[in-house]
């Protein structure tokens, strides 16, 4: 029956392409975003060249003629980062090691829950309580020009990517096996000497990756630090400076903006930035992986 | 299940501890088993300290908004739309356009997302096009959420002429998810045993049907949980629909996918930060910050329970 | 099989409740801008719908750039401004064959404003300018405390910013140091929550329980001095339609203008035409 195997044939190969074309529109969707990202941001090269753009320090860019100095947002975005970065990674990296060591089994899941919970506040709730409780409390506590500032982003952000450092942390401080640490204590080491000794070289990589992982959710955040952070573009001198970072900017700036203008170009380049930014950090984490499954 | 060597048994000084004194009290450093038990209290001490840290954190923050925005809380709030340039009335406009955004981001995600999970999982035998394809799912989870709003308007807005509207705000949510769907519906589709494949084959079964009629079915709650999970994030982000689709106000619901939306996070934010009578909408921004966070944490704790059935049953 | 037939009842059910609506056929208006005019725009919106029940608005204000790039790209019936069009955006519009109409729909002056607690209650339009321009830091060299100043401005790309850069700064650039607000209502409560700080809003948003406004050489901004152009910062607010406006439009435009619509605009703090 040659029709039978036919009409077999067809209905195995049929859901087979359909299902890869599917999955195909995945890259589909990356790809237009680079395109369409570039399409809209290089645009803004005619005018500017990009050492211009990236080491200007001054951004007016409705003022005539417009200036596009990127660098005092481009070091907003960086300084919130790595605040932020400074504050939750050890953060999270010290909770993880409670979890998979110190805490009672019974209880660790009550924390796990905690933590997860933290993990899905909305950043808009978080950046309206750095406007309203957060801000005054700095200005008036610390004195300073403005509780809108650095500090405050950073301390927000730290609580967002906190959740994604602890949690990817604790798979990999879990995944080194019993065994070494029964080595350890064996050896006569306290638990002290065990976690900082042991756990935790063995589990370095991973928690690379969940460090890069956090940066690169704190990078990419908007709605804390178009709220919280001052929005001064500005390259920050301390802590406590207002900053304006890439991602408030377009959030901020996009609505306000012409299409097709030099300041509407100017957005969609600082999109690009970001993406370079994020898409470089994806790489590191995926080498870092890859030279673990090598070993 | 893995601590099989008690450290109360270490620092008790029982078996091992003997060793260790044993190795220190050398004349060097005489002081050095002290210090090296002062140093585990403290690190377990400040490990404590560091997670109660944590939970209060999250308990000030939530009883803070809890305690500001009970108040406003009643039915005529969730019930009603808004009223007199928001300084009356309820949310119902922007609760509705946050189920419709999470409807139409997931009519697009959720298929893609299970579709390539499949892909991957079943089909897919290695080589460039796999590699393309899991290069192309790492880097979409990486994108910063305001580059996918500037995507989302130069191209559902802008090419392809959608506007600002339900339609295009929710295709971006739905860019920003299918990265999470992708990978919860893979663990799912990997927790399948191999043996009901083998059983399905052996019966005579093409690839086809072993998918369709085993590993599917058998794969479905866990892809519903991952589902679910991320439906608490499309819920609870703005920067993405702030540009795409959300509006300030709409005089109802979205009636077709190309009307504009009202939804709750961006609700949030716009009664934060606009409004000319900040005394008479500071009561409604409390109380929409609680529905918002009621819907998302709402939502995410049903996929966290059903998470944890799951794997209460897989053990 | 029977689950996912049960699924699927569900997902359509659900499509019908969440696009029930659609059944029902109604003139469909939207109106998108400046942030300035949202509130009013939205309250005479809600008012024009309790009487016409046929018609439904919608209000989105992403800033008046974003209104007037709506109006060009045809996917708004009426862009709100808080300024007036730019050539460059008449040109955009002509291009594409549209013919943008202005009306002034309501009146409008910008206000400095201090924290309630701050002694200084008068400023010259030149210490305001070295203030913004970041000459001026400290209050006691303008008659106030022996304490440093927190500038709050507007986005660049704001309408409030360009009348205040024109009439205020008069092209002298804003200081880099001066802390950004994205919108009227936050920079009110940056101003409110901060008692080093001097923030500029448009007269509606002024809130005197919260914040101190200051007056400009002497001239108070109030409804009087604004319509009179006595206070130097005193603008119109626009709408611009493309071509003039017909059927709903029109109607939603006169009822704006007349004495019911100028109502709403009243009690949302703004200045009424007469």
């Amino acid at each position: 029956m040659p029709e039978r195997g036919e009409a077999r044939r067809l209905s195995e190969t049929a859901p087979r392409r359909i299902i890869t074309v599917m999955a195909m529109s995945g890259v589909l969707v990356m790809a237009f975003i680079l395109l369409f990202l570039l399409r809209e941001g290089m645009p803004i090269l005619k005018g500017a060249s990009i050492t211009e753009l990236a080491t200007g320090r001054l951004w007016y860019p409705v003022s005539a003629p417009p200036l596009f100095g990127m660098m005092p947002l481009i070091a907003g975005s960086l300084a919130v980062t790595l605040t932020s970065s400074a504050l939750a990674i050890p953060f999270g990296v010290a909770l993880a090691l409670f979890l998979t060591e110190i805490c009672p089994k019974r209880i660790s899941g009550f924390f796990k829950i905690t933590l997860e919970i933290l993990g899905f506040l909305p950043s808009v709730v978080l950046g309206f309580i750095g406007m309203v409780v957060i801000a005054p409390f700095l200005q008036v506590r610390l004195e300073l020009l403005s509780g809108l500032n650095l500090m405050n982003a950073s301390m927000l952000l730290g609580v967002m990517i906190l959740p994604t450092v602890a949690t990817l942390s604790e798979e990999s401080l879990h995944a080194v096996p019993q065994s070494q640490r029964d080595a350890s204590y064996a050896l006569g080491a306290t638990r002290c000497e065990t976690m900082f000794k042991v756990v935790l070289p063995g589990a370095s990589r991973g928690i690379a990756q969940a460090a890069i992982l956090g940066l690169m959710r704190a990078l990419g955040e908007t709605m804390v630090v178009l709220m919280a952070s001052g929005g001064a573009a500005l390259l920050p001198q301390s802590v406590f400076d207002p900053v304006r970072p890439l991602t408030s900017a377009i959030a901020a700036e996009m609505g306000e903006t012409s299409v097709g203008s030099a300041h509407y170009h100017a957005l969609f380049f600082m999109g690009c930035i970001l993406l370079l930014f994020t898409l470089a950090l994806n790489m590191l984490v995926i080498k870092i992986e890859s030279r673990g499954e090598a070993d | 299940m893995k601590e099989t060597v008690n450290h109360e048994a270490v620092s008790e000084g029982f078996p091992m501890s003997g060793l260790s004194k044993s190795s220190d009290m050398g004349p060097v450093r005489p002081g050095y088993a002290l210090w090296r038990k002062a140093a585990d209290s403290l690190s377990t001490f400040l490990l404590w300290a560091a997670m109660a840290f944590v939970a209060t954190v999250l308990c000030s923050i939530l009883s803070f908004l809890a305690a500001r925005g009970g108040g406003s809380l009643s039915w005529e709030f969730v019930t009603e739309p808004p009223r007199n340039g928001m300084t009356e009335g309820g949310i119902v406009t922007p609760i509705v356009g946050t189920l419709q955004l999470i409807f139409v981001s997931m009519c697009f995600a959720f298929p893609v997302g299970v579709t390539t999970a499949v892909y991957f999982n079943e089909y897919a035998r290695g080589g460039a096009l796999k590699n393309t394809l899991r290069l192309a799912m790492r880097s979409l989870a990486s994108i910063p959420s305001v580059v996918l709003g500037l995507f989302g308007l130069a191209f559902f807005c802008a090419f392809l002429r959608f506007g600002a509207s339900l339609l295009s705000a929710g295709l971006t949510l739905g860019c920003m998810v299918l990265p999470t769907i992708v990978t919860a519906s893979e663990t799912a589709l990997a927790n399948v045993p191999q043996d009901y494949r083998d059983a399905a084959h052996a019966l005579g079964a093409t690839e086809w049907q072993t998918i369709y009629g085993v590993v599917l079915p058998s794969a479905f709650p866990g892809i519903i949980t991952g589902g679910i999970l991320s439906v608490g994030r499309v819920a609870g982000e703005t920067a993405p629909i702030m540009f795409t689709g959300a509006v300030y106000f709409a005089p109802g619901f979205a009636r077709n996918l190309f009307d504009s939306v009202m939804a709750l996070p961006y609700h949030v934010y716009v009664l934060a930060t606009a409004g000319t009578n900040i005394e008479r909408t500071t009561p409604l921004q409390y109380g929409t910050i609680l529905v918002l966070l009621a819907v998302v944490l709402g939502i995410s704790m049903v996929g966290m329970a059903a998470r944890s059935r799951l794997r209460k049953d897989v053990l | 099989m029977r689950k996912s037939r049960v699924m699927a009842l569900c997902l359509a059910v659900l499509t019908a409740v969440l696009f029930s609506g659609a059944a029902f056929a109604a003139e469909e208006l939207s109106i998108n801008g400046s942030t300035t005019i949202l509130p009013f725009a939205q309250s005479t919106a809600e008012a024009f719908m309790k009487v016409n029940p046929g018609t439904r608005i919608s209000v989105s204000g992403g800033g008046s750039g974003n209104g007037a790039k709506a109006l060009i790209d045809g996917v708004t019936s009426i862009a709100a401004l808080s300024r007036e069009m730019k050539s460059e955006e008449i040109d955009a519009a002509k291009e594409k064959g549209r013919n943008p109409v202005q009306h002034i729909v309501a009146v409008d002056c910008i206000v400095p404003i201090v924290h309630p607690s701050n002694p200084v209650s008068d400023l010259t339009a030149g210490q305001l300018r070295d203030i913004y321009s970041g000459k001026i830091t400290n209050w006691k060299e303008v008659g106030g405390p022996d304490k440093s100043i927190a500038v709050i401005g507007r986005d660049t790309s704001s309408g409030t910013y360009e009348v205040w850069n024109e009439k205020i700064m008069e092209g002298t650039a804003v200081t880099p140091r001066a802390l950004i607000s994205a919108s009227s209502g936050a920079l009110v409560q940056s101003v409110a929550g901060n008692t080093l700080s001097i923030g500029y809003d448009s007269l509606g948003y002024v809130n005197e329980k919260l914040v101190k406004a200051l007056t400009i050489e002497g001239v108070k901004g109030t409804p009087d001095t604004a319509r009179s152009g006595a206070i130097v910062t005193s603008r119109k607010l626009f709408m611009y339609t493309d071509g003039s406006p017909a059927g709903e439009i029109k109607k939603y435009l006169d009822f704006l203008v007349s004495d019911d619509g100028q109502r709403y605009v009243a009690r949302e703090g703004f200045v009424t035409l007469k």
